[in-house]
C-alpha cells in the first residue's frame, strides 16, 4: 500500500527513468527481479545507484515473474518484475497469467519502444498492453514522463487492494529518457475502482442464522483467506462453531493440518473425508473460495443438498459457478470478524444444532479412508515416502514450493502445513516450471526461512536455469526433484484413460540430464538418492548446507499414482481411493 | 435469450473500448450492438451495449464489466422506462417510376432524404429497432444498394441522470 509521505526529491528535475525508480522506492519496493534490454535500459541506469532496491538478475523473464510471485506470497508485499520490450515482455505473460489466476499481488514494469515507433512494428516491439489485458487486473502504457509517479502509485494500489492481482506498467523508452519533475505524493485518479471490503450486516446475520441451524455444515476455505491474512479469525470461527474445515489447494496452511477439525483438501485429489463432507453437507460456508472445477467435479452434482454462504471480495465470483443463497461481498478478514459475534449471538439465544452425528460420520470417513499409498512391488523408492519424510524432517516452519503435477498433489497431501504462507504453488493456472523461480523469490524475500522446492523432473527442466541466479546472488534454496523420468500426471491419465499408451511422456531424465552434475555445474550442491534407506540421510545432508543451493535428485517409482481421484468431468460421488476402487461406504455407515 | 440494453459509463482513456470488447469476447458473450460517444463530461464516455443473454449470465457480464478499472458505472435500461434509438442510412435504387413510391414511404416513416442521384436516393431514418426494420422491409423490393446502421443509443426517461453519482469525486492520495 503506497504511503502518503512526501519523499526527498519531491519537485526535483530528473529523467523519467529516475522518476520511475524514485517512485518504486517511494512505494516501498526493496527487490526487483528482471533482465535489462534495449527499451528498459534507461531504468537500469538509475536503479544501479539505488540504495533501497536490490535488483536480482534472472536468466529468463519467466523466472523473474514467478520469483515476484514467490516473493509476494512469502512476504505479503507485492512482487516486482522488470523486463524489456517485445520478447522480454512476452516472456512475462505466463507468470502474469499465473498471478492473475491465483490473485497474487504483482507489478510488472516493462520497457516499450519509443512512442514515435509504437505501432510501426519496430525492433522488439510487442503490444504487451493489448496482450496482457485479459490476464492483468489492470495495465498501463505510459508515454508522458509526468505520468510515471502516479501510474506507479496506482499500479501498486490496484495490485494490493481488493482482490489482489498483477498490474503491468509499460513505459515508452522516450518517456524514460525525457526530463520531468518528480512529484510525490501523488493523487490517485481511480474513480472506477472502489473495492468493497466491509460486508453487509444483514447478510452476515443471515449467514449466522443458517450456521447455527445447520446440521451438516462445512467451512469451505479458499486462498482468499490467506490473501486477506484472516487465518487467526478463521481459527476462532472454526473453534467457536466446531465446524469441520476443508482447505483448497491454494489455502493449504491457512488452517493447521494437525487441527482436529481439519478434514484436508477437497477436490480432484482431495481426501475422502473432505470431498465427501462437501457432498453430504447441508451448508457450505465458503470463505474466499471460487467453486473451481477441480474442487467441484461435475458442478451439477456438487454438494447437492447444501445451502451456500459465499463470502468473497470479488462480487463476480459470487454465483458465478454455484448460486449462493447468502452472498457476502467483503474482505475475508472483515467478514469472518463480523461472523464471529453474529454466530455467538445465535448461540447465546440457544440456537445451535447438535453436530455429534455429523462428526461421528466425518470421523468414520477420516478413519476408514486415510491418505496412503501402496509400496511398489519391485521395491523402488516411492515418491510419497520421499515427500512425507521431507515434511517430517524439515518441519512446518519451512516454506514449501511445488511445481505442477503428481509431485504437487503429493506435496499438498503428505506434508503437514501448520502455518500460513508456507505452501506456494501454481493452483489456477497449473504452470509447470513455477517451483524453482518461485522458491528463489520466496527465499529472497524471507532469507531467514528454509525454502524447499519440491519439483518434478519435467517441471524442473522448464526453469532450472534460475539455479545460476540463486548460486550467484546468494539465494540458497533447496530443491527436491521427484524424478520419475516422465511427465507423471499426464502418464497417470494415459494409464487410466488411454489404455497405457504412453505417447510422449517418457523424459528419460534418469539418464539425461544428470541432475546432480547439472546442479554442480550451476554452483550448487548436487545429491542423488534412489533408495528408501538413504532418504533421511540425504535430506539431512541437504539441510546441513546453507551457503549454496542444493539439488537432490530422488529417483522414484514411475508408476506411482495420485489417489484419491475424482476423474475429470465426473461427480465427486464417484471418488476412487485406488484404481477401480470406490470407498466401501457400508463399512463406514454402520 | 432476451435482449438487454446496458449503459456503461467509462473513463475517456485510450484502450477502454478494447478492454470492453475483449471482455465480452473472452467471457463468451455476444454483443448485439455497440455505440460509443462522449457525454456532458469531457472525461467520461458512454457506451450503449445491447446483449442477447439470459438473466444469470447478464449478472456475470455486468459484474465482470464492473471489475474493469476504467468502468465507472453500469445501468441496465428497461425498454419501457427508456428511449432507445438507432440511426440508419440507406441507399435505395430508384427510377422515375419508383421514386414517388419511395418518397412516400419516407414520409410515412418520418424519415428524410439526404441525397439524390438519378438512379438512387439516400434516406436517413432514426427510431427504434422495430421501426427501422419495418422501414427496411418496405424499401427492400426497390433494391437496397447500401446500408449502414448505428448501434442503439439509449437514455432513461424522466429527470434523473445516471452520470451524477458516478462522477462523485473520491479523495485518495498515495
Amino acid at each position: 500500500m503506497p504511503q502518503g509521505q512526501p519523499t526527498r526529491d519531491n519537485g526535483t528535475t530528473m529523467s523519467g527513468a529516475a522518476s520511475l525508480i524514485r517512485s518504486l522506492e517511494a512505494v516501498g519496493v526493496d527487490t526487483v527481479f528482471g533482465i535489462p534490454g534495449g527499451a528498459i535500459l534507461p531504468a537500469y541506469d538509475p536503479m544501479f545507484d539505488s540504495q533501497q532496491i536490490r535488483h536480482i538478475l534472472v536468466r529468463h523473464e519467466q523466472g523473474a515473474g514467478h520469483a515476484a510471485e514467490g516473493y509476494a506470497l512469502a512476504t505479503g508485499k507485492p512482487g516486482v518484475c522488470m523486463a524489456t520490450s517485445g520478447p522480454g515482455a512476452t516472456n512475462l505473460v505466463t507468470p502474469i497469467a499465473d498471478a492473475h489466476m491465483d490473485s497474487v499481488p504483482m507489478v510488472a514494469v516493462t520497457g516499450q519502444v519509443a512512442s514515435a515507433a509504437i505501432g510501426t512494428d519496430a525492433f522488439q516491439e510487442a503490444d504487451i498492453r493489448g496482450i496482457s489485458m485479459p490476464i492483468t487486473k489492470h495495465n498501463y502504457l505510459v508515454t508522458d514522463p509526468a505520468e510515471i509517479p502516479r501510474t506507479i502509485a496506482e499500479a501498486f494500489h490496484i495490485a494490493t487492494t481488493g482482490r489482489p492481482g498483477p498490474v503491468l506498467v509499460d513505459v515508452a523508452k522516450d518517456a524514460m529518457q525525457a526530463m520531468t519533475t518528480f512529484r510525490w505524493p501523488v493523487e490517485l485518479d481511480l474513480p472506477g475502482y472502489r473495492p468493497v471490503t466491509r460486508p453487509h450486516a444483514k447478510q452476515v446475520r443471515e449467514a449466522a442464522r443458517l450456521m447455527a441451524a445447520a446440521k451438516r455444515p462445512v467451512l469451505y476455505v479458499g486462498g482468499g483467506v490467506l490473501r486477506a491474512r484472516a487465518w487467526v479469525e478463521l481459527r476462532r470461527l472454526a473453534e467457536l462453531t466446531g465446524f469441520p474445515v476443508v482447505t483448497t489447494l491454494t489455502a493449504r496452511g491457512g488452517f493447521p493440518d494437525s487441527h482436529q477439525q481439519h478434514l484436508g483438501m477437497p477436490g480432484m485429489h482431495g481426501s475422502v473425508a473432505a470431498v465427501t463432507a462437501l457432498q453430504k453437507a447441508d451448508l457450505l460456508i465458503t470463505l474466499g473460495a471460487r467453486f473451481d472445477d477441480r474442487v467441484t467435479g461435475r458442478l451439477a452434482s456438487f454438494a447437492p443438498n447444501a445451502a451456500v454462504i459465499h463470502a468473497d471480495i470479488d462480487p463476480a465470483e459470487i454465483s458465478k459457478n454455484r448460486v449462493a443463497d447468502v452472498p457476502i461481498v467483503g474482505d475475508c478478514k472483515e467478514v469472518i470478524a463480523e461472523l464471529i459475534p453474529a454466530v455467538e449471538a445465535e448461540f447465546a439465544a440457544d440456537h445451535r444444532a447438535d453436530l455429534t452425528g455429523w462428526w461421528r460420520q466425518l470421523d468414520q470417513w477420516r478413519d476408514n479412508f486415510p491418505l496412503g499409498y501402496t509400496p511398489a512391488e519391485n521395491g523402488e523408492l516411492m515418491p510419497q515416502y520421499v515427500i512425507e519424510r521431507l515434511g517430517k524432517l524439515v518441519g512446518p516452519d519451512a516454506i514449501y514450493v511445488a511445481g505442477v503435477g503428481q509431485h504437487q498433489m503429493w506435496a499438498s497431501q503428505f506434508i503437514s502445513y501448520e502455518n500460513p504462507n508456507t505452501w506456494l504453488n501454481s493452483g489456477g493456472a497449473g504452470t509447470m516450471g513455477y517451483a524453482v523461480p518461485a522458491a528463489m523469490g520466496a527465499k529472497a524475500g524471507r532469507p531467514d526461512a528454509t525454502v524447499w522446492a519440491i519439483d518434478g523432473d519435467g517441471c524442473f527442466q522448464m526453469t532450472n536455469q534460475e539455479l545460476a541466479t540463486c548460486a550467484i546472488e546468494g539465494i540458497p534454496i533447496k530443491v527436491a526433484i521427484i524424478n520419475n523420468e516422465s511427465l507423471g500426471m499426464v502418464r497417470q491419465w494415459q494409464t487410466l484413460f488411454y489404455d497405457g499408451r504412453y505417447s510422449n511422456t517418457d523424459l528419460g531424465s534418469r539418464r539425461i540430464p544428470d541432475f546432480a552434475k547439472l546442479a554442480e555445474a550451476y554452483g550448487c550442491v548436487g545429491l542423488r538418492c534412489d533408495t528408501a534407506e538413504d532418504v533421511d540421510a540425504t535430506i539431512e545432508k541437504a539441510m546441513a548446507v546453507d551457503d549454496r543451493p542444493v539439488v537432490v535428485d530422488f529417483g522414484v517409482h514411475r508408476d506411482a499414482m495420485v489417489w484419491p481421484m475424482v476423474a475429470a468431468g465426473t461427480s465427486n460421488d464417484e471418488i476412487q481411493i485406488a484404481r477401480g476402487m470406490a470407498p466401501e461406504w457400508d463399512r463406514s455407515d454402520d | 435469450m432476451s435482449k438487454h440494453t446496458l449503459s456503461v459509463l467509462v473513463e475517456n482513456k485510450p484502450g477502454v473500448l478494447a478492454r470492453i470488447a475483449a471482455l465480452f469476447s473472452r467471457r463468451g458473450f455476444n454483443i448485439d450492438s455497440l455505440a460509443v460517444g462522449p457525454t456532458e463530461h469531457p472525461s467520461v464516455s458512454r457506451m450503449t451495449v445491447v446483449v442477447d443473454v439470459e438473466d444469470s449470465p447478464l449478472e456475470q457480464v455486468t459484474k465482470q464489466l464492473n471489475k474493469l478499472v476504467n468502468v465507472l458505472k453500469i445501468v441496465e435500461l428497461d425498454p419501457g422506462q427508456s428511449v432507445q434509438r438507432e440511426l440508419v442510412l440507406v441507399k435505395v435504387r430508384t427510377d422515375n417510376e419508383t421514386r414517388p413510391h419511395v418518397l412516400q414511404t419516407v414520409e410515412l416513416f418520418r424519415a428524410k432524404v439526404v441525397d439524390v442521384a438519378t438512379d438512387a436516393v439516400t434516406i436517413e431514418a432514426t427510431g427504434s429497432s422495430d421501426k427501422l426494420s419495418a422501414l427496411l422491409k418496405v424499401l427492400e423490393p426497390y433494391g437496397i444498394r447500401e446500408l449502414v446502421q448505428s448501434g442503439v443509443v439509449a437514455v432513461g426517461r424522466g429527470s434523473r441522470s445516471i452520470t451524477d453519482r458516478a462522477l462523485r469525486p473520491v479523495d485518495r492520495v498515495a
